[in-house]
């Protein structure tokens, strides 16, 4: 198996990259993901879910762009609108609840059913990638979307004791603005028209956003081991007919020691990525 | 330089050597035989850069262009009478063969571990004793001389077109052939052992494809080893010997990996343990992208390759 490495690269780097198990991800999951294509050796694109990438950006400086056809242009400014629009709720809602009640108790609870409408139907993410209509490798994007997916359903929904941790609303509000940023830039790239303020705050908000939606993950997962272990959940004993054996708790303590590697190379990414894009708007506007 | 006039002497090249990257000139050789192969080049190359042994050299025409082989003249390249070549550092490398007999020996070791269940893996009422089902002595024996044939393979019938991989391959290799035996290894040997759901019946079905396709994979190594003669790089359209299991090459590009799945999924269902059925998946693709870029590279270099063939899977994959 020598070339391993070759095939392996595109899952293997994206993987190290955005993450082993479910990822850290606080974070716009294009933002995170030209992270993952730039640790890995392809030095494609990133992952915008819409029309302008880092990488069409740039492109967009030197006189280029990524010609979309009219039907995934209407497309996707849709989904990005709509997706904005849906985190807008979701950011209200929280607001709403928080100064009606003055506690954080309950609050997930009357924000479910949003959060995973919208948070699930990223999947449709994946599809654009396969599609090709966003630039992004599927692998990135799969893995970005997957452990969302992972957080909501399979740490917050199926594990209710945890429900009310107040961990839960840490990395809540920081998906939340995160993705209000991300869908936003995406939206108004397509559109041609993107105020420099949400370029800004997509480059400049993950530097405190992207921890504090770690922490709040890695707390959540935390609180949660010590039901996993007492229930026994999602796991499988020996002896069965497959010979196989899967302990949810060792997953998830091995979950939480893969953001150790993974969150250092995706932040340190984001912050190369910054000074690229930042940096060179600064250096067009002298030139002005 | 000057050129030279008289009558049977070669013009001779300059070579100057540049970083692909920074463009920066990196080595200038004079006085080069036109008919010196980019393999004396680079062995030139190597002097003045002495950690950049040739195998770590990648020459180029073109800084983003595709490498020179080792073969190639120099007169018969595109070059004027100083030749410009673009240098790129492939990294540090190891042999193919290191890293085959590397990654094969792993999993034979480790397996064994399991099987003799040495203290620790198990619980302690359990170490040192044997499993009391047929089918795990027999899975044992199967893993084993697979690899044990995969090693021999390495050594004796192998002809491998490049000499170096990357080093950093060893490390993906290794931890992905060693980890999958022992997670395999640690089910099938495991007290709480469940034999296969239709007993003998079933270790005997798959245990005669695992031999079947064992003795496939074997034939069609020895037929691509004939293809090409010794210390050659020649590349041959395979054909059907008069071995009944190089037969499969009538429909397949990649008999040998068609062969290899079928041994792994053999063993998947003669011990009916799931593991080992990931395995297979994972190997699976795998050796389909390999299958399908070997397929690709067939169809680009031959105008006569048979159209019936698939790269992996007869009329499917």
């Amino acid at each position: 198996m020598g070339r391993l490495t070759e095939a392996a690269a595109a899952g293997g780097g994206a993987s190290a990259a955005s993450s082993a198990g479910p990822p850290p991800n606080p974070l716009p999951l294009s933002a995170t993901s030209p992270g993952c294509a730039a640790t890995m050796a392809s030095s494609e694109e990133d992952g915008s879910n819409g029309g302008s990438s880092e990488a069409g950006e740039e492109r967009e400086a030197t006189g280029k762009r990524r010609r979309l056809g009219l039907v995934a242009t209407a497309w996707l400014t849709l989904y990005n609108i709509a997706m904005t629009a849906g985190w807008l709720v979701l950011a209200i809602a929280m607001v709403r609840f928080y100064m009606e009640k003055g506690t954080h108790k309950g609050l997930y609870k009357s924000i479910q059913k949003t959060l995973k409408f919208f948070q699930t139907f990223a999947l449709l993410e994946i599809v654009h990638c396969l599609i090709g209509i966003v630039p992004t490798s599927v692998l990135v994007a799969g893995v970005q979307v997957s452990s969302r997916i992972f957080m909501v359903w399979l740490i917050t929904h199926s594990i209710k004791p945890i429900q009310n941790e107040e961990s839960v609303v840490l990395f809540l509000v920081a998906w939340t603005v995160t993705e209000i940023t991300r869908y936003s830039f995406y939206t108004f790239s397509l559109l041609d028209h993107l105020p420099y303020f949400i370029k800004w705050a997509r480059y400049n908000f993950f530097i405190i956003l992207y921890p504090v939606g770690v922490a709040g993950e890695l707390l959540t997962i935390y609180a949660a081991l010590p039901y996993v272990k007492k229930t026994g959940m999602f796991s499988i004993r020996l002896p069965n007919k497959y010979n196989f054996s899967f302990d949810y708790y060792y997953f998830l303590l091995i979950t939480m020691a893969s953001y150790i590697p993974l969150f250092p190379q995706l932040y340190f990414h984001m912050l190369r990525q910054r000074r690229k894009v930042l940096h060179g708007e600064v250096i067009v506007e002298k030139d002005d | 330089k000057a050129l030279s006039s008289a009558p049977g002497t070669a013009q001779q090249l300059q070579v100057e050597i540049l970083d692909a990257k920074t463009r920066e000139k990196l080595c200038f050789l004079d006085k080069v035989e036109p008919h010196a192969t980019i393999a004396e080049i680079k062995n030139l190359f190597t002097k003045s850069h002495p950690q950049w042994y040739p195998t770590r050299q990648s020459l180029r025409l073109d800084p983003k262009g595709k490498s020179l082989k080792d073969e190639d003249v120099l007169q018969k390249l595109p070059v004027g009478t100083t030749a410009t070549l673009y240098f790129r550092d492939l990294g540090a490398q190891i042999s193919w063969v290191t890293v085959f007999l590397t990654e094969y020996t792993g999993p034979l070791f480790i397996y064994l571990l399991f099987y003799f269940r040495v203290p620790f893996i198990y619980g302690h009422k359990y170490d040192f004793t044997s499993s009391r089902h047929t089918v795990v002595h027999l899975a044992c024996i199967c893993h084993s001389f697979h690899y044990i044939k995969r090693l021999l393979e390495t050594l004796f019938v192998h002809r491998f077109s490049h000499g170096t991989m990357p080093l950093r391959n060893i490390f993906k290799n290794c931890t992905y052939y060693w980890g999958f035996a022992a997670w395999m290894a640690y089910y099938i040997n495991h007290p709480l052992y469940t034999p296969p759901t239709y007993g003998a019946q079933q270790v005997k079905l798959a245990l005669a494809i695992f031999v079947i396709c064992q003795l496939g994979n074997f034939s069609i190594h020895m037929a691509l080893r004939d293809l090409r003669p010794a210390g050659s790089k020649t590349r041959k359209i395979p054909y059907p010997t008069k071995n009944p299991f190089t037969w499969l090459f009538l429909l397949v590009s990649c008999p040998n990996y068609t062969y290899e799945l079928g041994s792994w999924i053999s063993f998947a269902l003669m011990t009916q343990c799931l593991p080992v059925a990931l395995f297979s998946l994972v190997g699976f693709t795998q050796m389909t992208i390999w299958a399908k870029g070997k397929h690709r590279s067939y169809l680009k270099e031959f105008r006569d390759y048979p159209p019936l063939r698939m790269p992996i899977i007869p009329f499917l994959l």
